[in-house]
């Protein structure tokens, strides 16, 4: 009975079996295809947002790139008419002397310009305008003015003047117009560039403090690591040793040569030989343009042998440096001094050394000497031999806060005349306007 | 580096003259010169990492190395305003003249931060063009390289093609690693520093690092007693996590403040050369990131 019953119901239930299974494959179906549906879903979602993810990232990168060229455009371009301005640069040098008797000539030497210990007391010293700039693709131009007080006089000098080629091959340029001489390693410094308060010995002696040559000069650079440099100039101004004449052959010209380069990384030297020869006609000394003394007329032959070492650590001059530097000058003079007879060689040297100690802080020593063998026959004249060499020591310390502005004690050994004194110097030399440059 | 022609090893030979020869102001840019161009060029050296190009004086062996340069690569923005024009006029040499194609500023082609609004030496040695320190920025470096290359193919067309595919190729090789530095350096944003001049303000700008004060008072002036004094109150609250100096800064100041605040020196490479991790502009900014991960706070 049980059976019977139970067979139906067998049936029942395999029949009600069987729908579900295919109720369950229908759902079963379904999902799969729900599932497949959203994950396409989800992978169209994914595919658009990583276009829209590199989209962004192109577009984040392409407004970065257009804020660049826009900053850029706007730091490099600034377009006004001061914007072609020359470079303007003031230098402020001056300071208290104490210079005891002070001296004006050196025994011995005709007197050649403005050389001597100064005046005692406060001097604003001079003012010196610089002017520099390209004047076009081939041509650089460069003008520097001192104003200076002379007696109650205020007096504009004018110390440079000169065009440069910067667009000749090969090495070569010429340069024109009033300029420094390259004879000689200190000649073409500016005075306030000096290590010490005044020029050496030499310089006043034989240039009265530096060689002007108004004329041209002509360089050229060898192809070589090693720098060497050689060149010449023609002189038609009367910057002392030469005189200005009215011909058209210079009065005076000069040859130089240099040599230098680096050793290691903390050395680097150069070596300096030079020669001017001038053809003197009534050269007169004096001071500030008075003619006093005796005039030479006839053949003035100096030559100059210049060394500078200049030593840091590792080439880094932020702590500690050394500079080494001397010159020796040669000269010989034959002709007529005062109307008398003449021929007379001269020389002297000078031999210095700066050591930075510490950042901003430099103290220098130099020793510096002239002596005249002008032979006899000129008593009475300013060219008498003195029987005796002049001679200084002097012994410096400067403090420079910045690379603008520098303050200078010197003290000075001064042996120039017979009776020997002690000269101090306190300078203030101050930079305005332009960089200055950073000759070697 | 080992085809860099150093000026200090250079005997008086003439200069080859097959290759290109390259004047580079600083290491940085012969780097890059070496990326871009490798045995085509022959490069003279002015500055090593040990030396502030800003200080550089136009020395005998400049002027012969820049005599027969074909190509100047500087920084520009005044960083060598006290030397290149005399070393320029001096060289007798109108290839690499300002205007000519010879004559590459690479702070021409970047963005330049810190501009002062009003120029006077009351603020220090301020450039008027903006910090001339660029190559800490990977993008500066990416942008110097697009305009040099376009500057070496102009004057040595016939080695153009190999120029751009090493050009190509660096770039490449670059934007994958700055990626690559910029997730490493993620965690380093914000980091507070001291720096002795603002030698490193681009690659503050780039990681977002923060810069609290400098040791020098104003740009280009020395650090003086009273302005460390000052720093030392200043930051005595809140140490920074460290001082990063470049190698040719005076180290003194650094390590008396270093001491006082109980916080280290960070001896940065800041140019190729700079130590001996730091041989090429790759090495440069690997050291520079990992000197920085080593002293995170």
């Amino acid at each position: 009975m049980l059976l019977t019953i139970g067979l139906p119901a067998a049936a029942a239930n395999a029949q009600a079996s069987g729908d579900e299974v295919a109720e369950l494959r229908q759902m079963i179906i379904e999902m799969r295809d729900d599932y497949e549906r959203r994950i396409s879903e989800l992978e169209a979602r994914l595919d658009s947002a990583e276009r829209e993810t590199s989209r962004a990232k192109r577009d984040a990168g392409e407004a970065y790139e257009l804020a660049e060229e826009t900053a850029i455009q706007q730091t490099s371009s600034s377009s006004s008419p001061n914007t072609f301005n020359p470079a303007i640069g003031v230098v402020l040098d001056g300071g208290f002397a104490d210079v005891g008797a002070g001296w004006e000539e050196i025994p011995g030497f005709q007197p050649a310009g403005e050389i001597g210990t100064g005046e005692t007391g406060f001097s604003p010293g001079e003012v010196e305008i610089n002017l520099k700039a390209s004047v076009d693709t081939r041509f650089f131009g460069n003008a520097t003015f001192a104003i200076v007080e002379e007696e109650g006089e205020v007096e504009l000098e004018f110390e440079e003047a000169w065009v440069q080629t910067t667009a000749l091959p090969a090495g070569f340029s010429v340069m024109g117009g009033r300029f420094f001489s390259e004879a000689g390693y200190l000649n073409d410094f500016h005075f306030h560039a000096d290590d010490f308060v005044d020029r050496p010995l030499p310089y006043q002696a034989f240039y009265g403090g530096r060689y002007t040559v108004d004329g041209i000069q002509a360089r050229w650079l060898a192809p070589t690591s090693l720098l060497f440099e050689i060149g010449t100039e023609l002189n038609w101004g009367g910057g002392f040793p030469a005189t200005g004449n009215a011909e058209t052959s210079p009065g005076a010209y000069s040859l130089f040569a240099k040599l230098g380069g680096d050793v290691g990384a903390s050395n680097s030297w150069q070596v300096g030989l030079s020669h001017v020869s001038a053809d003197a006609v009534d050269r007169a000394g004096g001071h500030a343009g008075e003619e006093e003394g005796g005039l030479f007329s006839g053949d003035s032959d100096l030559t100059i042998v210049d060394f500078v070492w200049k030593w840091a650590p590792l080439g880094n001059p932020t702590v500690n440096s050394f500079k080494l530097q001397g010159e020796y000058f040669m000269r010989s003079e034959d002709g007529r001094f005062a109307d008398l007879p003449y021929d007379g060689d001269q020389e002297g040297w000078y031999l210095q050394g700066v050591w930075q100690f510490a950042p901003m802080w430099r103290v220098g020593l130099r020793h510096d000497m002239v002596d005249a063998d002008n032979g006899p026959g000129l008593d009475g004249t300013e060219l008498e031999d003195p029987g005796r060499s002049s001679r200084r020591s002097s012994v410096m310390l400067d403090w420079s806060p910045s690379e603008f502005s520098r303050l200078r004690l010197q003290y000075t050994d001064d042996q120039v005349l017979e009776e020997s004194d002690s000269v101090w110097y306190l300078q203030y030399i101050m930079s305005i306007g332009a960089h200055g440059a950073h000759q070697f | 580096m080992t085809r860099v022609i150093t000026v200090l090893l250079a005997l008086c030979l003439p200069l080859s003259a097959n290759a290109l020869n390259v004047f580079s102001c600083e290491p940085e840019w012969a780097a890059l010169m070496e990326e871009l161009a490798g045995d085509n060029v022959e490069i003279t050296l002015a500055t090593t990492a040990f030396q502030d190009p800003h200080m550089l004086q136009a020395r005998p062996s400049l002027i012969a190395g820049a005599r027969s340069a074909d190509l100047l690569v500087c920084t520009g923005a005044d960083l060598e305003v006290g030397w290149l024009p005399l070393l320029l006029r001096r060289a007798g040499n109108p290839e690499i003249q300002p205007g000519s194609p010879g004559n590459f500023m690479a702070a021409d082609y970047v963005r330049r931060i810190e501009i002062p609004t009003n120029v006077d030496r009351s603020q220090g040695d301020v450039h008027p063009q903006g910090n001339p320190h660029i190559h800490l920025h990977p993008r500066n470096i990416e942008r110097v390289a697009e305009a040099l290359v376009d500057r070496l193919a102009q004057l040595d067309a016939a080695n153009a093609d190999s120029y751009r595919a090493n050009a190509a190729a660096f770039l490449e090789r670059w934007s994958d690693a700055r990626d690559r530095w910029e997730e490493r350096a993620a965690p380093l944003a914000g980091m507070r520093l001291v720096s002795h001049h603002r030698s490193f303000s681009y690659l503050a700008d780039w990681l977002d690092l923060d810069i609290v004060a400098t040791l020098e008072p104003k740009p280009g002036i020395p650090a003086s007693g009273a302005q460390l004094s000052r720093l030392l109150e200043q930051l005595s609250p809140a140490p920074p996590a460290g001082i990063i100096r470049a190698p040719f800064e005076n180290e003194k100041p650094a390590h008396w403040l270093s001491d006082r605040l109980s916080i280290p020196v960070i001896e940065m490479a800041f140019t190729v050369g700079g130590n001996d991790e730091a041989t090429d502009l790759f090495g440069l900014y690997e050291q520079t990131i990992a000197m920085l991960e080593n002293y995170r706070e």
